[in-house]
């Protein structure tokens, strides 16, 4: 056999990989990651993917804090996270093996552009000899590939500038992996074509990269073999690939669209909500209306005056946005008009750690803001989740005319998953009626309105929307006499609203909870939100290590589901994985008097099956 | 022949709620100004909103038998904006005081005007915090003693006519409560101007601050204090007119017209694209003891933000047709199982 002649590999079979793409944030690898996405969902396999970028937009190159990541789990089984640790890192510099070195498995695969292992970029990450010499990679398998120097080589003979030439090595490192996991080559061009459209040079530069990697792969006698990963068992229909912020925005549209009402969105940049403002924005042809407000203050108050004006409002945002709209929520509380918070929680407190994950809102969601003044909160437990929760968020919003909060974080935000999508007609009509008439009578016997005059099934006011003939009426934060709606500073009146604006959201009718696992077991572990991926991978590895689990998994937290209590109460012992510090350990002990107990993370990243799993086999081992 | 009379009397303007302003207050005046005007312009009531923040200005929309919200301090201007973009075919009056438009919500404020939405905004501004009893606002004099500045208060002041201007407000005004035809003039200008517009009510609070514009709005001064701004015309004021404003060395300044002639004087433009002039205008006075112009700063044609965005929609609309969820669900490609 010769250097050149393709070789016939054996083809070996995997069920799934995790692979990690590794380099500096100028290096492209969010869109490598992303395309063997795409390719892989066209081949139906399962997945589950989890970016990482640096929380600087240009983080000084080579650096650790530059790294950028994209992390994607394929399998041929169903999967609920992007995987614990990566099986594979392709590292395209220094610091995007030092910073990504310790998430990779024992005895993993690591392809390293050696090209740029020289002493300036090795400084820069912070080694003090070259991991390729020094045997710190002993226990891996690695794969040294002089990426630069081949895609300079192949993008050449295509009139590329030297100094542009290197940036289509993420081509390169795409088109080698797309070899390794046999992955067609004819929708990466596809791709190519109309991302670049209209620049001939960078398409032809890429697509040569491309080519030049893929087939690196097939001729250097680097490579064992490579892998086929079969499709999935997915239930049958058709699918998109989706990441929780595109899911929230498509959502907000479909709400509108299933109430019959315009979309109004008040929002003010931040990380990592910004991308729902940015997809809204760019809906305007289904009639939705955002406006970028001065300050957090701002962009909630003028949801509340579109909802005033009988628009479906939303504000998102992300924790320190939340606090700031603390006061205009009470007033949206007092007035009891539909509005949605969008809250796309970070680490904190103060500027935190603005795109990594946690769960610590929830308090605020659920008691940050003066006096007593109860929001319903909803919390979707996966990306796709974030669809529904939206609409489910609405529902309560206009059945209800309260503001909703809508908890979903970080890591749902861009993280991705398949979708199956559903039948526009299959999704839930959640359109109210605005009220016309009048709704009782003066001493005289004429018609007049009360805003305040609930509905007895929902205790919901009427929404009478400024142009509504002889509706007239004037609605403010000071305390309300029930049913008029004037102004009353009486005590007992005010006691009477507390307690109504209490009971309306405590009767909110919520979904039941049902239990997951195992029905019978004594032990059970209870999660909110974004967790439910990695608690349900736990619970298949402790069934499948002949341990009986259950898993209950909130998505309504205000109020909890009615049977909630009642199911907690039947097991033995109970665990709440959460990425806080136990506040919906606090919640559950105070309401029902369990003795749930905490497992908790703030480290920024979202929980590992393995440690879910080990805290399950360390309570249930706990006497 | 067409009806001329109008569909309403100031008497359908009126809640029965009962009006809880201390007796004599300035607030008073100006709610009648306003009930008076409505039936003159050609508009339902319910299709006219007030909103306020909070203040004793800011109880004014309980008053109006219009659709109405008191709101959060200082944030009405942001209410408003939302409910303008919601609802391009109301009429939006914005109540709030001089604590409320310039101190808390400031930040709204200077936006609201600089995105131009159509809203109309009445600045009550009594120099002082009313409604919790007295303290020193943003346009207090330096050295105004109070509950919270015994001994005289350190801040500079805000001039509300030159914060506008320098906000890019397309439309400035300046009116006071003791000549309800002057703000019913002014309010009436505000309304037929599209986008964004702003009137200062030198307003009195007979509690707290009593006789604070007296200087200018009593009847004996405003000879001497008071100078009505009418575009085109020289700007004089004076018993007979003896008074004339000029510009020189780059100010406003109060001449005696005997001594420089008539055509010497400035004749106010309120169209002036360029704002400066009539920020000269609003830095004529120190306080409310020199001659002070009110009236139409300026009223000049700006795009309206709100019509602005609808434009954007039908657009977005033309080129992309209405939107389809089912097609937007697969905007990012899709594959079959
Ligand atoms: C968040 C908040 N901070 C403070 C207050 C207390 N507060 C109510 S009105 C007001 C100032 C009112 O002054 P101004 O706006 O000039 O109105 P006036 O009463 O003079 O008409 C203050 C400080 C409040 N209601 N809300
Ligand atoms: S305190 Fe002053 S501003 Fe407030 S109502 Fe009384 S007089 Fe009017
Ligand atoms: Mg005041």
């Amino acid at each position: 056999m010769t250097d050149t002649a393709p070789r016939e590999l054996p083809l070996q079979e995997l069920d799934e990989v995790i692979i990690r793409f590794a380099g500096d944030s100028g290096d492209g690898m969010q869109l490598t990651g992303d395309q063997f996405t795409s390719i892989s969902a066209a081949l139906g396999n399962d997945l589950a993917t989890l970016p990482e970028f640096p929380a600087e937009i240009r983080a000084p190159q080579g650096t650790l804090a530059g790294v950028s990541a994209f992390q994607v789990r394929i399998s041929d089984f169903a999967i609920t996270t992007p995987g614990d640790a990566p099986t594979v890192l392709v590292a395209m510099n220094p610091a995007a093996l030092k910073a990504q070195l310790h998430n990779v498995v024992q005895g993993g695969a690591i392809i390293i552009n050696t090209d740029a292992f020289n002493e300036r970029n090795l400084e820069k990450a912070g080694y003090e000899s070259n991991p390729l010499e020094d045997g710190s990679l002993e226990g891996y398998r690695t794969y040294p590939v002089p990426m630069s120097q081949i895609t300079r080589d192949a993008v050449a003979e295509h009139g590329v500038k030297p100094r542009d030439a290197e940036r289509s090595k993420n081509f390169f490192a795409l088109g080698l992996i797309s070899w390794m996991y046999t992955r067609p080559v004819e929708p990466t061009m596809e791709f190519i074509n109309t991302k670049f459209s209209g620049k001939e040079l960078v398409i032809k530069a890429n697509e040569a990269a491309f080519h030049a990697g893929y087939n690196f792969g097939e001729t250097a006698e680097l490579f064992e073999s490579h892998y086929e990963i079969k499709p999935a068992a997915l239930p049958s229909g058709e699918y998109t690939n989706v990441n929780g912020n595109t899911a929230l925005a498509w959502g907000c549209v479909a709400a509108g669209q299933l109430a019959r009402l315009p979309v109004f969105l008040g929002s003010y940049p931040i990380t990592p909500a910004s991308d729902i403002l940015h997809d809204l924005s760019a809906l305007k042809n289904f009639g939705v209306r955002t406006f970028q407000a001065e300050d957090e203050i701002a962009a909630a108050a003028s949801a509340v005056g579109a909802a005033f004006g009988g628009a479906l409002s939303f504000t998102t945002t992300s924790g320190p946005g939340v606090a700031l709209k603390g006061e205009t929520l009470g007033l949206a509380v007092s007035l009891e008009l539909p509005l949605i918070v969008i809250d796309i929680q970070r680490g904190g407190p103060s500027t935190g750690l603005p795109t990594k994950p946690e769960q610590a809102d929830l308090m605020m969601a659920m008691y940050g803001r003066h006096s007593e003044s109860p929001m319903p909160i909803v919390a979707p437990k996966s990306p796709a989740d974030c669809f529904n929760a939206a609409i489910e968020a609405c529902r309560i919003a206009l059945r209800y005319r309260t503001p909703v909060m809508l908890l979903s974080d970080g890591y749902l935000a861009t993280s991705s998953e398949p979708w199956l999508l559903p039948e526009i007609d299959s999704l839930p009509d959640i359109g109210v009626e605005f009220h016309t008439g009048f709704n009782g009578t003066n001493e005289d016997g004429e018609g007049i309105f009360l805003p305040y005059l609930r509905d007895p099934e929902t205790l919901a006011r009427p929404w009478a929307i400024p142009g509504t003939p002889d509706l007239m009426h004037r609605i403010g934060g000071i305390e309300k006499e029930d049913g008029s709606g004037n102004i009353s500073y009486d005590p007992e009146n005010h006691q009477k609203m507390v307690d109504l604006r209490a009971a309306k959201i405590a009767a909110i009718d919520v979904p039941d909870i049902e239990i997951a696992g195992d029905q019978d077991a004594t032990f059970c572990m209870l999660g909110w939100g974004s967790t439910w991926g990695a608690i349900d991978a736990a619970v298949d590895r402790l069934q499948q290590a002949g341990k009986k689990v259950a898993h209950v998994h909130l998505t309504h937290l205000n109020p909890l589901p009615k049977n909630l209590g009642e199911v907690l109460a039947t097991f033995d012992k109970v665990i709440c994985p959460e990425m806080n510090d136990g506040q919906l350990v606090n919640l559950v002990r105070a309401k029902y008097l369990l003795d749930v107990k905490p497992v908790n993370k703030m480290n920024g990243v979202p929980f590992t099956t393995a440690e879910i799993e080990s805290a399950a086999l360390q309570a249930m081992d706990a006497s | 022949m067409t009806d001329t009379s109008p569909r309403t009397e100031p008497a359908d303007w009126a809640t029965d709620q009962e009006v809880r302003w201390c007796p004599g207050c300035g607030d008073y005046s100006i709610l009648t100004a306003m009930r008076m005007l409505m039936p003159e312009l050609d508009v339902d009531r319910e299709n006219t909103v007030f909103i306020s923040g909070i203040g004793c200005a800011a109880r004014f929309p309980y008053y109006m038998n219009t659709y109405g919200m008191h709101g959060i301090h200082g944030r009405a201007p942001a209410i408003a904006t939302g409910l303008a973009m919601a609802r391009p075919d109301l009429d939006i009056w914005v109540i709030g005081g001089d604590g409320d438009m310039m101190s808390i919500g400031g930040n709204h404020l200077i936006h609201a005007l600089r995105r131009n939405v159509n809203i109309k905004i009445l600045l009550f501004n009594n120099m002082i915090y009313g409604l919790t009893k007295g303290q020193f606002s943003p346009t207090s004099e330096v050295g105004k003693v109070t509950k919270s500045s015994p001994m005289g208060s350190l801040d500079s002041p805000f001039n509300p006519i030159s914060v506008a201007l320098g906000a890019e407000a397309s439309f400035v005004a300046r009116t006071h409560d003791m000549d309800r035809q002057h703000m019913m003039d002014m309010f009436r200008r505000a309304h037929e101007h599209k986008g964004a517009a702003i009137v200062e009510v030198f307003q009195n609070c007979n509690v707290f601050n009593d006789g604070a514009w007296e200087g200018i709005t009593k009847k004996q001064n405003r000879d001497a204090n008071l100078i009505t701004l009418e575009h085109g015309q020289p700007i004089r004021f004076g018993a007979d007119g003896e008074f004339g404003v000029v510009v020189d060395g780059g100010a406003a300044k109060v001449v005696s017209v005997a001594d420089v002639g008539v055509d010497a004087l400035l004749v106010h433009d309120e169209h002036k694209p360029d704002p400066s002039t009539a920020f000269m205008l609003s830095r004529l006075a120190r306080g409310p003891f020199e001659p002070t112009p009110i009236g139409v700063f300026r009223a000049t044609e700006r795009i309206e933000y709100a019509s602005s965005s609808t434009s954007q929609l039908a657009m977005a609309h033309d080129n992309q047709g209405s939107g389809d969820l089912a097609a937007l669900l697969r905007s990012r490609g899709t594959w079959q199982v």
